[in-house]
Parts: structure tokens; sequence; C-alpha cells
């Protein structure tokens, strides 16, 4: 008898409980008036930065289309003069793309990089297919400072690792100095 | 009383009319009701976009529905698939003929009224079965057996917990019971018990939540309308909303004295009345999760039963001790 | 007006009825069944017993005949049943009791002339019939009541189900371990 007491009560709490929520404030963000707040490492649109000197971060390693779990990464490697590697071209297809970000752990020149922008929505499919100068910015993105060729690189023509003009001398892995 | 049926249809054609353009609005504006509903009592807004607060939605999805593809399966019985939807309709429709909505506007003044809405909801159990077996699908067919079982079920405790207010009242007429609760007092208090069994078979009749067994979509897909689309699809879709206005009217009538209240007219009474009820059946579909199939079977036959005979009991001892 | 009602109420039971019998897919079977009892339950609200005709829809029509339904969609009776049926309506096998079944019916139609008609004008309300029930038939309700509480007893001794088997008995539990 007592529990079926407990059992009507128990009802009766929870309807009193959801007709509170008449009063309580939806948390409904009413999306295309109201944009909601996306914190500077958001995860959505790719970009492909550049160093602070300017020059495209990416290297061609393919280590970003190796990661991506849906296979939305595709480029082609070519080599400049100096023997340093670039894509030839980059091509992200958005739309396979499902924002984990696992290409921007995996670059290990910090080129490809997430952006908070999210709203990249195409009548086209075709539209979602972005190339490389679709993806390459202009700037270093979330790491201004960081330049790959300065702290570790490739000897080009004449010059070993870190004596190319503004390079820093390759650091000696197996040594105990900082 | 015999030759009254064709002056009934005549006399009452614009009420007839009124009524149907009413209730099957109404049914439509229910679907908007109870999305905003929901909404707000699940810290959501609900659907806001079409039109001032979201009612031009009630609009959108009546022309979607009618231009959807309406599809009939090649496996399906072809002549069974189309007449269940019709019947939920029909018989909903019908029972609104015996509810008292105000001293003089009423359908048909029938002095079995109180039976004749029974048997409307009890052939209601007949269009989730056959949508269910005509579909020829398994999950359609778990969906219309369990339906079966728990209107068969259900309609015993039903027709039980009214029978305590037929004995206060004294008469199937809904109108002389409401007059009796003029002079008596609202039901609710005298027939507490009856009100609760009521509430709940009718919630199980009406296949709303928490009680949506037939067509839980957690389990069965979506029980017995799995496979239809389109306006067969509306149609068990306003049979339910229709089912919800009915019970509350009911209830209304039986419990909370109809159209009776001070200050307003009697039929806006009414309307309030049903209204309330409408949105505590919104409120519980907000609020309680569905039992499990057996829970529902046992619940009914080892609680409800035995509440509704006490409750039929007392009140007809009662009686027997206050005349005698 | 009446006798007009009654007459089309009754070509409808009387048809309903006859294709209850020759459908072969015993659905359509039962639905034909259910619209006969809801003519039924016309004709008794025609001739002034609105009560019975309620109760038939209630109990006939909404409650029994959605059991045979429940049935009938548990037994999931496919196209080889209907052609089972088919074949047992062969016209040697009804021709006979179709043949029996006229002659009654001649014999009942020549008895009904014998006889004026009446229509009732009386209405019979609930109270009459209850309290004709719980008066000169008391004894037959009490049978009546018996027979099914026996029913319902029957019914649970059959639906009971048995105890589980006690896998922890002396003797079998080490069977069991092993």
């Amino acid at each position: 008898m007592l529990e079926a007491l407990k059992a009507v009560q128990s009802q009766l709490v929870t309807l009193w409980t959801v007709i509170q929520h008449t009063f309580s404030r939806a948390d409904t963000v009413e999306y295309p008036e109201q944009k909601p707040y996306t914190p500077p490492r958001y995860r959505a649109r790719i970009v492909l930065t550049r160093d602070p000197d300017g020059e495209e971060r990416c290297v061609a390693c393919n280590l970003c289309a190796a990661a991506c779990p849906v296979d939305c990464i595709a480029l082609q490697k070519a080599e400049d003069d100096d023997g340093r590697w670039y894509a030839e071209w980059f091509r992200i297809n958005f739309s396979r793309c499902i924002v984990c970000g696992l290409c921007e752990e995996a670059c290990p020149t910090y080129a490809i990089q997430l952006t908070p922008d999210f709203e990249y929505c195409e009548y086209n499919r075709q539209n979602m297919v972005y190339e490389k100068e679709d993806l390459l910015i202009s700037g270093p993105g979330k790491y201004h400072d960081y330049n790959f060729y300065r702290l570790a690189g490739k000897s080009v023509h004449g010059k070993d690792k870190g004596e190319a003009y503004r390079e820093e001398r390759p650091i000696d892995v197996k040594s105990l100095m900082p | 009383m015999n030759d009254t049926w064709l002056d009934i249809l005549i006399g009452n054609g614009l009420v007839i009319a009124i009524l149907l353009v009413v209730l099957l609005s109404l049914a439509a504006v229910l679907i908007w009701l109870e999305r905003r509903l929901l909404g707000i009592w699940q810290d959501r807004l609900g659907p806001n976009r079409v039109g001032p607060l979201g009612i031009g939605q009630v609009l959108a999805d009546m022309i979607k529905i009618f231009t959807k593809e309406d599809w009939i399966p090649p496996f399906a019985d072809r002549a069974v698939f189309i007449l269940a939807p019709t019947i939920v309709v029909i018989t909903m429709l019908l029972a609104f003929a015996v509810v008292p909505f105000a001293p003089g506007i009423g359908i048909s003044d029938l002095n079995i009224g109180l039976l004749f809405f029974l048997a409307m909801s009890s052939l209601a159990a007949y269009s989730v079965m056959l949508a269910g077996y005509s579909s020829n699908n398994k999950y359609a067919l778990i969906g219309g057996l369990r339906a079966a079982a728990q209107t068969v079920s259900y309609e015993v405790f039903m027709g039980l917990a009214l029978m305590g207010v037929v004995i206060l009242a004294g008469s199937f007429n809904m109108r002389e019971i409401v007059q009796a609760q003029a002079a008596n007092g609202w039901y609710i208090v005298p027939q507490f018990f009856g009100f609760v069994v009521f509430l709940i078979a009718g919630i199980a009749e009406s296949h709303r939540l928490p009680f949506d067994l037939p067509e839980a979509e957690h389990e069965i897909v979506a029980g017995f309308h799995t496979e239809y689309s389109g306006m067969k699809f509306g149609l068990f879709f306003i049979g339910e909303y229709l089912g919800v206005i009915l019970i509350s009217a009911i209830i209304t009538t039986l419990f909370f004295g109809g159209w009776l209240g001070p200050w307003l007219p009697p039929l806006v009474w009414f309307c309030l009345k049903t209204l309330v009820f409408i949105c505590f059946f919104v409120l519980l579909r907000a609020a309680i999760p569905r039992p499990r199939y057996d829970q529902l079977m046992s619940f009914g036959w080892k609680v409800m039963l035995p509440l509704a005979l006490v409750n039929l009991m007392v009140t007809g001892a009662v009686v027997l001790v206050q005349e005698g | 007006m009446t006798a007009t009602l009654f007459y089309i109420a009754a070509a409808v039971a009387v048809i309903s009825t006859v294709l209850a019998i020759t459908r072969t897919n015993a659905a359509h079977a039962l639905l034909y069944l259910v619209v006969s009892l809801l003519s039924v339950a016309v004709i008794f609200y025609l001739i002034g017993a609105p009560l019975a005709g309620a109760l038939e829809v209630i109990v006939y029509a909404g409650a029994i005949m959605v059991l045979f339904v429940f049935v009938i969609m548990m037994l999931n009776a496919g196209r080889a049943t209907a052609r089972q049926e088919q074949q047992w309506l062969s016209t040697s096998a009804w021709t006979l009791p179709a043949l029996l079944c006229a002659v009654l019916l001649a014999e009942l139609v020549y008895v009904l002339q014998q006889q004026d008609t009446v229509y009732l004008d009386a209405h019979i309300t609930p109270k009459e019939v209850g309290i004709l029930l719980y008066g000169p038939y008391l004894l037959a309700v009490e049978l009546a009541s018996m027979l099914l509480l026996a029913g319902l007893v029957g019914a649970y001794h059959l639906g009971r189900e048995d105890p589980p088997p006690d896998r922890r008995q002396p003797g079998t539990a080490e069977q069991t371990d092993a």
C-alpha cells in the first residue's frame, strides 16, 4: 500500500516538476537571427595557413589525408627548386568532411587548421569541394609565430639545415642541452 | 424517438456543420498547440517560424500532408488498408454527437449517451487493429496486437469507472448528468477514484503517451501506422487528436460539471475546461515515460480493475444508504 | 420512416452475414460479421431497445469481435489459408446445408406471416431493463454470473504459468554445477 502511494506521489512530483518548467527560459538559440558564440578553437571549416613570412606551411606530407577517417582530403606533392615539398593541388570535399579535427592534430607544420566558421552550405554539392586556392588563407591562423622551417627543415641548395636566411639551427635531440 | 433521426439531421444540420468544421480545425490546431506546449515544458520554443507564434505551421503541415505521395504497399490488404484510417475519424466524430456543449447546443440528446460514447470508443479500436493487420508488416502487426489487448482491457475499467457517475446521476443521458451536477456539485468530489480510473483508461484508449504502446516508436518503428503515408497517416493523426478532445470533453461533462460555471457563458466554460484537460494530456506526454507492455497490462488488471470495482461498490452502498 | 430504416438495416445484416460466411479471407469475414452486428444494433435501437443496441455494439462488436480479430492476427493466416478455405467452400459442400437453411427460413417466414406485424412503440429505458434483471430475472442473472465466474476461474487455471523448476534442489545441483 505504501509502495503504491509512493508510486503515485512519484508521478505527481514528476508532473509538478514539468509544470514548473512553464516559467523557465527556453534554451533555444534562434540561429539565423541570433548567432551562437563559437570559441576560437571551435572545429569547423578547414583552412590552409601560411607561416609568418607568408610562405605556405603545408609540406605535402599527406598525414592529414591519411588521418582523415572519411577520406575527404586529397593532395598532390610537388617539389620546388630547393627540394622543399609543397602541395601542387590540395582538395577537401566538405560534403564528406565530418569536422573531427584529426587532420589538424596530424599536421606536423600547423598548416591545416579548423576555424570557427561553420556556415558553408551550398545548393550545388559540387561547390562543397574546395580547391587549394579556396583553402589557403593569407595569415598564420592560431599559431602566429610558428615557422616550421626555422625549427626544423630541409637542406637547400648549397646550405645545410639551419644555415639558410633567418633559419635557426636544428635542435640536436641527442644532447641534453636546451 | 423513432422517427426523429431525419429531424435531427435536418434540424441540427447547422450545428453539425459548425461542429465538424470546429472539431477538424481544432484537431489540426492541436498539432501546433501540442508542439508549442511540449516546447515550453522541455525548455524549447517549438514551431515559431511560420506566422505569428508559429500558428501557420498548421497550414504548412496540412499542405505537406495533402501533397505527400499516398502510397499503398503492394503487400498490403488493400481494402482493409484504406478502410482502417477512416474508422477512427468516423467513430470519434460520431461520439461527439452525444456531448452536451451547452444548454441547447449539442447534436443528439440520446438517453443512452454514455453507452453510445463507450460503443464508439470501443469501435475505434478496430481502426488501429485493422491498420496493423492489413499493413502486412511485423511491426505494424505487433502494434495492432498491442492496441487490441490494450483497448479491450482498458475499456472494461473505462466503463466501470463511469458507472459510479451513472449511479449518482441516475441516468445515462449526458445532459441529465450535467444537470444533476448543477444540483449536487461536481462529481469530481464523490467520484474522485472514478475520475482517476477514467482519466488513465482514457489515455490508454486514445493511445496517447505514456500509453502509446501500439505506436511506440522506440520499439516498433511506428507501430500500426508504419506503412501509412500522406493523408491516410493524416487521418490517424486527426483521429488521435479528436480522441484527445473527446476524452477531455467527456471528463469535463461527467466530472467537472460540463458547462456549469459562474459569470462566463456556458459554452465558454465548457471549452475552457476541455482545453485544460487537453493541456493536461500534453503535460502527461511531456512528463511521464512509457511503461513496458506487461507493466501496462498488469497495472490495468491488478490496480485499475479493483479500484474501479471498489469505487462502484462504495458508490452503490452510499447511494443505497442515503436513499434508504 | 422507421420501417424503411428497419428494412435497410435488416438487408445490411443479412447481406453482411452471408458475406461473412462466404469470404475466404478470415479477417474480411470478421469485418462483415462486425458490420452485421452493427446493423443488428441499429435494429435494436429502431424497435425501441436502445440499451440492447448499445450493449450489442460495446460487448459484441467492441470486445468479442476485437478478440476474434486479435486471434486472427496472432494466427497470421496468409494466402495458403485463403486457398484452403476456397477448396472447402466447394459447391457440393454448401449446397445441402444451404437448402436445409432455406427450408428453415421459409418456415420461419411462414410462421411470422401468421402474426400481425407489431411495431413496438414502447421505449425501453435502461432503468426498466435493470429493474427487470434484478427483479423477476434475478435467478437467471445469478446463474449467468456463476457461469462467467466458472469461465474466469477456468481461464485463469489454464493460463497460469507453471512454477519454474527449482534448480537448487539437492542432487540436481551438483549436476548443473558440474
